[in-house]
């Protein structure tokens, strides 16, 4: 482990924490825009941080220990995500701890502890959540897992680095595999992070509502975790994106200056995606909840035919 | 230089296999429709890269044919069409979606391992993208087979036309023009024909559901 890696590493984990809430902000006020409606500032996530962190937190009466280990537990399994997934730097020491499906596992074990969380206090709202969580989850994981594969195929490599040093730095060459690919992950991605088709975050609606039902019990510092833990898996997720699909310009190892120009070109990357996804939540309907299976199940299989296409035209 | 000629070529396959599959799986007319207008455009695409990779002016032809018909006035066609019989809400298919998307999966499969010895004899450049074409000419025929409505049917047979086409260019650099204008003409009619069949289906049954259709008898 070299001193550069470290800082690298560390740099990217601190860019994380702190660009997450931006990113969410930035998607946030543009979708209030594109809505027709006056939009809170760029800084709000910041601020509602802010604000929860000072709040007293309460808990219910039949709260056991896990209730309260949740929010941590979860917090830590995204932060570790975002740092293994690279965003400036493919030169990361963290990255051959985890490689993409433990990067899923990681992913699904903070999904798990939130399921938990919310049936531990044993209301109705918290245990119709951590199922609906559980379908959505259940399908998007394969699919996920089929989507970073096709990444693999390329590559020869299940490091996330190491893909993306591949990707990045090899000559420019078109992958149709990559293209059902991306617009698999463009779909795992929409029901992860519980956006529109599937969970609309901005509604408190009992009928509709998955990824706040979960959060329903929490209050201060629990839930500001828990937010910021939600933004910072929405920035893990726009990471994985970037890197498979859009990698130019992420810095090799040993380079500082690089990693320097990259950062620029990241912000206008995640600005442009940030801008993508509020105009694909306003533009759609939230589908009913039975109709969510079909769209990951065809979000599967698109990753599937693009394993296929693979076979069929190499490289 | 044909590096990147191959790889557009195979890029645009998958964006036919593509839509081939969102069509499979869309319930909304209108939005058929749209999906079919992108098809026709990526044909238009694909038979171009074709013509200026081998030169052959007869190609450039045949693209702009294609673009005429399949991107402008088939699409304007349909439109008038579902406006007029009033079809543009949701159909539901035979079978549920996600049967019938890996039903089209194992058709992927079947086709790619029957074109791999057929793409062998061919010497096109764009050979490699046979089976896609095979697969997307199955998945339209399913398509037809699983909707109950005409209008989808209908454009399932469009589709079908479409990827046809993308065969023949893939595999053997066109058919000859005589053929192509052939082909051309009768999707033409067919279409117009088809018009005023669904017409007459709805002037008779009062719907466009063709299970009618297999009742011979009043009842």
């Amino acid at each position: 482990m070299n001193p550069f890696g470290l800082l690298a590493q560390s740099f990217a984990v601190l860019l994380a924490l702190t660009l997450a809430p931006l990113l969410k902000g930035w998607i946030d006020m543009w979708r209030a825009w594109l809505g027709n409606r006056s939009a809170p500032g760029l800084l709000q996530p910041y601020r509602v941080l802010h604000k929860l962190f000072h709040k007293e937190s309460v808990l219910a009466d039949t709260a056991s220990p896990l209730f309260r280990l949740a929010p941590y537990a979860v917090f830590g399994c995204v932060l570790l995500a975002c740092a293994i997934v690279p965003t400036l730097s493919t030169d990361l020491p963290f990255a051959p701890a985890a490689d993409a499906i433990a990067l899923v596992g990681l992913l699904a074990l903070a999904r798990v502890f939130m399921a938990l969380a919310a049936m531990d206090i044993g209301t109705a709202f918290g245990s119709l959540g951590a199922r609906r969580e559980m379908l959505v989850g259940f399908l998007a994981e394969p699919a996920l897992l089929i989507v970073l594969f096709n990444a693999s195929l390329i590559t020869g490599s299940t490091s996330l680095a190491s893909i993306v040093e591949t990707l990045a730095h090899q000559q420019f060459a078109i992958h149709p595999s990559l293209a059902f690919a991306g617009i698999a992950f463009a779909l795992v991605s929409l029901a992860e992070n519980a956006r529109i088709p599937v969970d609309n975050p901005a509604t408190h609606l009992e009928l509709t509502m998955i990824h706040e039902a979960l959060l329903l019990e929490y209050s201060g510092r629990h839930l500001a975790l828990m937010e910021w833990a939600a933004s910072l898996k929405l920035f893990a997720y726009a990471g994985i994106g970037l890197a498979l699909f859009f990698p130019w310009g992420i810095a090799q190892a040993q380079s500082p200056a690089a990693m320097l120009a990259a950062l620029p070109l990241l912000g206008l990357k995640l600005a442009i995606g940030g801008l993508a996804l509020a105009l694909v939540e306003t533009l759609s309907a939230k589908m009913r909840l039975f109709r969510v299976p079909e769209f990951l199940a065809t979000a599967f299989l698109l990753a599937v035919l693009g394993l296929l296409v693979h076979s069929l035209l190499g490289d | 230089m044909s590096h990147w000629i191959v790889q557009s070529l195979n890029l645009f396959a998958s964006l036919m296999l593509i839509l081939a599959f969102a069509m499979l799986s869309q319930r909304r007319i209108l939005s058929l429709i749209h999906l079919f207008t992108l098809q026709g455009l990526t044909v238009v695409c694909a038979t171009a890269t074709v013509a200026y990779a081998t030169g052959r002016h007869e190609l450039y032809f045949s693209a702009a044919l294609t673009f005429t018909l399949k991107v402008l006035l088939i699409p304007y066609l349909l439109h008038r069409l579902i406006q007029r019989l009033k079809v543009q809400w949701d159909v539901e298919t035979l079978i549920n979606i996600p049967t019938l998307m890996l039903i089209g999966i194992v058709l992927v499969v079947i086709a790619f391992n029957l074109a791999a010895p057929v793409a062998q004899l061919s010497a096109s450049i764009a050979r490699g993208t046979l089976g896609i074409a095979l697969a997307c000419v199955l998945l339209s025929f399913m398509m037809m087979i699983t909707r109950s409505k005409a209008v989808p049917q209908v454009i399932g047979f469009l589709a079908m036309e479409n990827a046809l086409f993308f065969a023949a260019t893939s595999a053997t650099y066109g058919m000859p023009m005589m053929v192509e204008l052939g082909i051309a003409l009768d999707v033409l009619v067919g279409m117009l024909i088809l018009g005023v069949f669904l017409f007459q289906i709805r002037e008779q049954f009062d719907s466009l559901d063709i299970h009618h259709l297999e009742r011979l008898k009043e009842d």
